[in-house]
């Protein structure tokens, strides 16, 4: 049987006296796309940070790809390979496009210019940056120096995924992708999450848009009352049984709803 | 910004002394804490406080020109029951009405050095007459150049403000060294083809450095230099001596601090009057004691609207007619 | 295992009307622009352009009102050297600001290392070398603390650093006694703090160390910030904290770097300030932080943070520096001096303003 790439199990996170995560499972195989939906204060967000490093969980464990692990930070997350791309997209709008690829691992120039004199190596990044962007058929961005508060929202998006995908992750997050987008930008995107696939790097998906869930997922999570309630195939159901689900309307097969 | 340092400046002001024992109770409050001028000041009034048995209260502003201290200053005395204020007001005219609640509350309110404008603010003024401070240079400037038809006479000022110590030194010193000076309460009106220009140093001696740098690009042929005070005076000399013209220029400065006599004595101030701020604040609190224990004011100096402490030209080349004593002498009457 | 199911390219059904639509979104649309707009894209791109293109234009317009005693060498090489203390004090400043916030302090931080400097070499009989390097070590070590209370303590720079200016102005008046180190005492037992007062004559300028040291340190802080991944780490703090934090910036160990060599660069200022002056004075320059405010915010780095260029305040500086001497020359009282850079601040302001809204 292949290996998850990530295997949760029994994760419970507490604020105070509410429990975010109430003994929540999650899986994720290789090259596919999981898309977590639930309602407003179902504890979704709370299991992505819990992957991501955001926050520390009370219990339960966390299996990237066999191994056990624990973050304190998303840096460390980000180190260990699984790279998230924040509703807000964490880009530096003044910067440009190279920079925000690059920040937190810009690359020095070899030699003395580089060890002692820190000099950044901007053609070596300029040259990776564009071949990342290409790679990811995103090279209609001409001007890699061009500062990221030029771009359209969808574009941003586009650097935010290339930088996530850019780095030898094992697992991207993506929250909100198409949230802030217009309709033919979300279009875009969602090619976009579809070719970050088909390069082999599975995906996390955190959308309230069903219509693009169902479009790209392979499988989706439903998350309810802190904890995973189904996993379903969309080509199985439709969307209106996802959103009975999500709210409780109606139990999946086999499921027991908890008290 | 002024606002915002108000409240830090509260926390500077000192209380010294403040004990309930003492039937007579003083206040003291200076521009800032900070100038050697106020420091000695300060020395002055706690001696003689201590020496009369009264309670000595000292406040004082964060930089010149902080009158929301100052104001606060002389509503804590108020409150206090003080019988009087000695007062350095950083602005002559803002501080008025709150010297007048003083009064009405029966205090003896005396400025120090700054009189108020009218000096009938206060009840009395106990100052350096500084027209005659400057007066005095101008007078042993001319002297010592003896022609002055080929003078070129830089004036190195406080600031923009205007205020009185500023153009009182500034025209007497042009009235002492024979420059027709038209309005005695305005700098810079004269039209004496000899004045090279005025410029403004906050006196200090990075501003008194620029100010003169500023006037020898409009005239590198200065010769005589007016400075407010002997730090503007030291900063003018690096200037000079820069462009290596430090032997061209006659500089004249008006203070009586120490590193200014000692630089007269280094030859590079010519001649400075000396002021004692020490015995304006100690007849100070000798006035309000007397006031104390017999209601009696203070009388002004005859000829005058303030009561003179006096001023004493130092320089170590004394011309005939202007007395003066040596900076040798002088470093033993020094503040600072 | 799900099978990876080739993906419904065509979308959704109501999308499908898209298809006939235009394609182009995203590229960049290179649609013919007015004047005014490319002038406003040519200035978000080069933030610089702004303060380079006023002082030439004031150095030309003095040239022609104030004539040749402004547009000599020496008045020139005056002017540089007239603003050389605030100039190195707008870098340390620029720093600050680029990171988003403002530092009310460096001009007590180089007043205080001045006196430390002073008092140690001149009346303690320590080697001015030693003096000097306290003075360096205690500029960092104050800048360190600034930063320490923004990043630790979590307080906004802007309390921080009036709550330390404070402080250090305390610091400095208590050490100094409010009196200054004469001239003629620094020469007698420690010439070397008045290294930066040498110059160079050549022809009619006179170049000052301490103007080679502004431009110097200028050069310097400016290879930091655009070539090495520090300088973009300031640059991304400035522009968007969290987003910085997010995409794996250590932001609080930068900040604090940051605050260090902006208490460093002050103690330069303070070295480079005595040669300048001529005398230690504990009272000059109190008003250094806001000049240095002043010429980083006509130098067009934005106070919001993430923006401009450190050059900008080093021409910031010296348009102050050209205005002043020009108006002076002209003949114009001080007073309206004091107009003239007031309205060149919010005119600096009001243009960043305009740039930033580029993007939306």
């Amino acid at each position: 049987m292949t290996q998850p790439v990530i295997k949760a199990r029994g994760l419970v996170k507490r604020y105070g006296k509410v429990t975010a995560l109430d003994h929540c499972d999650f899986d994720l195989m290789p090259g596919e796309i999981v898309a977590v939906i639930g309602d407003n204060g179902a504890g979704k967000s709370s299991l992505i940070k819990a992957i991501s490093g955001a926050v520390s969980i009370d219990a339960g464990t966390i299996e990237l790809e066999g191994k056990p692990i624990s973050f304190s930070s998303p840096l460390e997350a980000q180190d260990a390979g699984i790279a998230t791309v924040y509703q807000t997209l964490a880009l530096s709008p003044a910067l440009s496009i190279v920079d925000n690829m690059f920040m937190g691992r810009e690359i020095r120039k070899e030699g003395i210019a580089g060890s002692v004199f820190r000099a950044l190596d901007h053609a070596k990044m300029r040259e990776i940056a564009r071949e990342k962007l290409s790679e990811l058929g995103l090279m209609t961005i001409q001007n890699i120096d061009q500062p990221v508060e030029t771009l359209s929202g969808g574009q941003r998006q586009g650097v935010a995924v290339a930088r996530a995908a850019a780095f030898g992750s094992k697992v991207i997050i993506l929250d909100e992708p198409t949230a802030a987008l217009g309709v033919k930008e979300s279009r875009r995107v969602l090619e976009l999450i579809l070719d970050v696939r088909s390069r082999g790097i599975p995906i996390i998906l955190i959308s309230h848009n069903m219509p693009h869930v169902f479009e790209v997922a392979d499988k989706i999570h439903i998350h309810r009352l802190g904890k995973r309630l189904c996993v379903i195939d969309p080509k199985e159901y439709s969307m209106s049984d996802a959103v009975a689900f999500m709210t409780g309307a109606k139990l999946p097969e086999g499921a027991v709803e908890a008290a | 910004m002024k606002k915002l340092l108000a409240g830090t400046a509260l926390a500077f002001a000192s209380m010294s002394g403040a004990s309930f024992a003492a039937d007579t109770t003083a206040c003291l409050i200076t521009k800032t804490d900070t100038n050697p001028f106020f420091v000695k000041m300060k020395e002055g009034a706690s001696a003689a406080a201590a020496e009369n048995g009264i309670d000595l209260n000292t406040f004082a502003g964060k930089i010149d020109g902080d009158v929301e201290t100052q104001i606060a200053a002389v509503e804590s005395c108020i409150a206090a029951g003080a019988k009087g204020i000695l007062i350095t007001p950083s602005d002559s005219r803002a501080l008025a009405p709150v010297v007048g609640q003083a009064r009405d509350a029966g205090l003896l309110v005396i400025a120090l050095d700054t009189p108020f404008e009218p000096a009938e603010t206060a009840d009395a003024t106990f100052a350096t007459d500084n027209f005659l401070a400057g007066e005095l240079i101008g007078q042993w400037a001319a002297a010592t150049m003896g022609d002055t038809s080929e003078a070129k006479i830089a004036l190195l000022d406080l600031n923009p403000s205007q205020i009185s110590v500023d153009y009182l030194r500034d025209n007497g010193f042009l009235q002492g060294f024979g420059v027709d000076i038209k309005d005695p309460t305005k700098m810079g009106d004269e039209d004496d083809a000899r004045i090279v220009g005025n410029d403004v140093t906050n006196g200090n001696e990075e501003g008194g450095r620029t100010a003169m740098e500023n006037l020898l690009q409009k005239d590198s042929g200065v010769n005589v230099v007016y400075t407010i005070n002997e730090p503007a005076a030291a900063g003018a000399y690096e200037a000079l001596k820069s462009v290596g013209l430090e032997d061209q220029a006659l500089i004249v400065s008006v203070d009586g601090g120490c590193p200014g006599v000692q630089n007269v004595a280094d030859g590079v101030i010519g001649a400075t009057s000396m002021q004692f701020p020490l015995l304006m604040a100690s007849k100070g609190i000798e006035a309000i004691k007397a006031y104390a224990e017999t209601g009696e004011k203070p009388q002004n100096t005859d000829g005058l609207d303030f009561v003179n402490t006096g001023v004493e030209l130092v320089t170590d080349a004394p011309v005939e007619g202007i007395p003066s004593i040596t900076s040798e002498e002088a470093l033993g009457k020094c503040w600072g | 295992m799900s099978d990876t199911t080739q993906p419904t390219r065509k979308g959704q059904e109501f999308e499908q009307t898209l298809d006939a639509s235009d394609k182009t979104v995203a590229s960049f649309e290179h649609e013919s622009r007015g004047f005014v707009d490319r002038l406003q894209h040519a200035l978000h791109s080069n933030p610089t352009l702004v303060p380079v293109i006023v002082l030439i234009g004031a150095v030309a317009v003095f040239g022609l009102i104030a004539g040749g005693k402004f547009f000599s060498a020496f008045n020139l090489s005056l002017i540089i050297q007239q603003v050389s203390i605030i100039g190195i004090l707008a870098a340390a400043q620029s720093l600050i600001v680029l990171t988003a916030g403002i530092d009310l302090s460096v001009a007590a931080i180089m007043v205080l290392m001045a006196v430390i400097a002073g008092n140690l070499s001149v009346y303690m009989g320590v080697p001015p070398v030693l003096g000097l390097l306290a003075s360096f070590v205690g500029g960092t070590a104050a800048g360190l603390m600034n930063g320490l209370l923004v990043t630790r303590v979590k307080l906004p720079p802007f309390i921080t650093t009036l709550g330390t200016w404070s402080i250090f102005y305390a610091l400095n008046l208590w050490l100094s006694g409010a009196q200054s180190i004469r001239s003629q005492d620094i020469d007698a037992n420690a010439s070397i703090l008045k290294f930066f007062g040498n110059n160079i004559a050549l022809g009619g300028a006179r170049i000052t160390y301490g103007s080679i040291l502004m431009v110097a340190v200028f050069a310097v802080l400016w290879y930091m910030l655009n070539k090495t991944a520090w300088g973009r780490h300031v640059y991304a703090i400035g522009d968007d904290k969290d987003s910085a934090e997010l995409a794996g910036i250590r932001t609080d160990r930068t900040l604090l770097s940051v605050y260090a060599l902006s208490g460093f660069v002050c103690a330069i200022a303070a070295w480079a300030s005595i040669g300048r002056v001529g005398s230690i004075s504990p009272q000059a320059f109190y008003e250094g932080n806001l000049q240095s405010i002043t010429a980083v915010v006509i130098g067009g780095i934005s106070l919001f943070g993430g923006r401009g260029s450190i050059m900008g305040a080093l021409f910031g500086a010296l348009i102050v520096g050209v205005f002043q001497s020009g108006l002076r020359l002209a003949g114009v009282d001080v007073l309206w001096q004091v107009f003239a850079i007031g309205w060149l601040i919010i005119f600096a302001v009001a243009i960043d303003q305009w740039i930033r809204k580029v993007s939306a």
